[in-house]
């Protein structure tokens, strides 16, 4: 009998326990999720109808939902220009940037040579640099160098990742050493042991560099505003600002989350679709020290 | 072993060009903006060397502004967003079902561009210029609050949607990081514990909250630094005009002064470093209070 209840008071409070922390993980992802829904609302929403909310209170949901915003952010806005620089320009800082941080972290985990170690030590103490710091001068390096309204000017500075190099590195040598030797053996090169043996071992963390990468440069904000005036080289996130505060945005909001939409999607099917490469990836930077 | 030294440094090339010219030479010359007066890079003059550009930048209201906004934000948004996401990290692992659906959801906000969904937040709290029927009042107006004007109105509500909006943004990270710290903690130790018939709260702050500790920790100081360096949220919710609006940060007057003044980049090079100052003295104080309090 005691044990009976003992075991259902039990049984309760577990319940109990269960429903408070369903619901307070589920109004989180409401309030993660509100704002998005929030967007695809207003973006499907009659100009008119929105409008006349701004004299009344705005409405939770539309009956009558029209992609007319979308059509109207791609006849007013240059969208279609800034989703081909920004492709641009992630496809080919990316690019460098693999191969550069490949060649660096196959040199630092594989070859012997003097002075490798405080080599390495002065790469990690770059990742310590605030870009803050270093931007200034980037910037004027690049204006001297006339390259202000050109890819090059965007690119160039955005390619070296210190961090992705020690991922990397840390990555290459956990490969034996037999498996190099017996390259050797048999007259294999270097750089063919690296892009057919060691590059193929491991393209999970290869891939995980590219992806974040790709997610960096998509969403960089800061060098692509200082460096492109022309609205002809902007990128997807200041070529938004830029319409935002030029006066289209002002007047059209719903054309303008049209806009927005379109420029978050990209990213959105990239994450659900490489989901657990992304997240794996982003907690290992976070867990190095 | 067989040494290769040319061949190393030719892998090892490509990285160090890259490195040197916008990393290692920016370093050193960012210094040297700070210190020349009057420096103009159209004619690569200067009048002299001295402390005028951090004189001028420290008396400059606008300056004082923005590190007034930006101590406001961190002191609000870290200790917040890092309690927030621990609560909402052992809610996820004590749950089975629906765990990958809700961790897939709480990360979305890494992946979306910050801009753009700035402007979301700007129309839930002000749709319209002219207007301020927005979400949020309406939710206010069930508790019969008087609307507020979030995005032009008054300095306490303006911080008020930038603090909401910077916690928002910050919390994926978190919790994924404080997630995987929560599920590397040895069971062993929660099954002694609930041998000897602990409660929850006790084994939560005597082992949960040591273990943990250094991820804690960490996550703090990245937050510190983080919140530091804010821009591009107060630039999506109030405009790029941050001055205007009083609610610039740090970072943003240093892009301001590089942008207004283009060609003389002492100001904003003054100002970077009163910036990293800061950062690396709040950054060693974290360390210092971590190396007392973390367990390992």
């Amino acid at each position: 009998m005691d044990y009976e209840k003992i075991e259902k008071s039990a049984q309760t409070r577990k319940l109990v326990r269960n429903i408070i922390v369903y619901t307070f993980l589920v109004i989180w992802a409401i309030a993660v999720l509100f704002p998005f829904y929030w967007m695809i609302l207003t973006s499907v929403k009659e100009y008119s109808a929105y409008a006349s909310e701004s004299e009344g209170m705005p409405q939770l949901f539309t009956l009558s939902p029209t992609f007319a915003n979308y059509e109207k952010a791609y006849t007013q806005m240059p969208l279609v220009r800034y989703f081909a620089n920004t492709l641009i320009f992630t496809v080919v800082t990316t690019a460098i940037m693999l191969v550069v941080t490949v060649l660096a972290a196959f040199a630092f985990s594989r070859l012997t040579f003097k002075g490798k170690n405080l080599a390495f030590t002065l790469f990690l103490a770059l990742m310590m640099i605030p870009s803050e710091l270093v931007i200034i001068t980037n910037y004027a390096t690049i204006t001297a160098w006339d390259m202000r309204n050109t890819f090059a000017g965007l690119i160039l500075p955005s390619v070296t990742s210190v961090f992705y190099i020690y991922l990397l590195k840390e990555n290459f040598s956990q490969i034996p050493d037999e498996l190099y030797y017996a390259a050797k053996v048999d007259g294999t090169t270097d750089l063919r042991y690296l892009l057919k043996v060691m590059v193929p071992i491991c393209r999970p963390t290869i891939v995980t560099v590219t992806i974040l990468k790709v997610i960096e440069c998509w969403n960089s904000y800061i060098w692509p505003n200082l460096i492109t005036t022309e609205s002809e080289y902007h990128l997807v996130s200041n070529g938004i600002q830029q319409l935002r505060e030029s006066g289209l945005g002002r007047e059209d909001i719903p054309a303008m989350m049209a806009a927005v939409v379109v420029v978050s999607i990209p990213l959105i099917i990239l994450f659900l679709v490489f989901r657990k490469r992304i997240m794996e990836g982003v907690s290992r930077g976070g867990v190095k020290k | 072993m067989e040494k290769n030294n040319l061949k190393a440094w030719l892998y090892l090339l490509p990285a160090i060009v890259f490195l040197g010219l916008f990393m290692v030479y920016p370093l050193f010359d960012v210094f040297v903006y700070s210190l020349e007066e009057g420096y103009s890079s159209i004619s690569k003059t200067y009048f002299g060397v001295g402390g005028y550009n951090y004189s001028y930048v420290l008396h400059d209201p606008y300056f004082l502004q923005a590190v007034k906004n930006t101590f406001i934000l961190v002191i609000i948004t870290v200790p917040l967003s890092t309690i927030f996401s621990l609560l909402i990290s052992v809610g996820l692992s004590s749950i089975e079902k629906l765990k990958n659906l809700f961790q897939t959801v709480y990360f979305l906000p890494y992946v979306t561009n910050t801009l753009a969904v700035g402007m979301v937040f700007m129309i839930l709290f002000k749709p319209a210029p002219a207007t301020t029927n927005s979400v949020a009042n309406l939710v206010l107006g069930w508790f019969g609050i008087s609307p507020v004007d979030f995005i032009n109105g008054p300095y306490w509500a303006k911080m008020f949607v930038l603090c909401l909006y910077t916690v928002w943004v910050v919390m994926p990270f978190k919790i994924l990081i404080l997630t995987g710290a929560l599920a590397s903690v040895d069971k062993t130790y929660y099954n002694a514990a609930k041998v000897d018939g602990t409660s929850k709260f006790r084994i939560f702050t005597k082992i949960t909250l040591p273990m943990i500790s250094p991820t804690l920790f960490y996550l703090i100081i990245t937050g510190f630094i983080g919140a530091f360096k804010a821009y591009a949220d107060a630039v999506a919710l109030f405009g790029a005009d941050l001055n205007v609006a009083g609610m610039n940060t740090i970072v943003g007057y240093i892009y301001e002064r590089l942008y207004a003044t283009s060609g003389y980049p002492s100001y904003a090079s003054a100002a970077a470093i009163i910036l990293f100052v800061i950062v690396l003295t709040i950054t060693c104080i974290n360390l210092l209070v971590s190396k007392k309090n973390v367990h390992y």
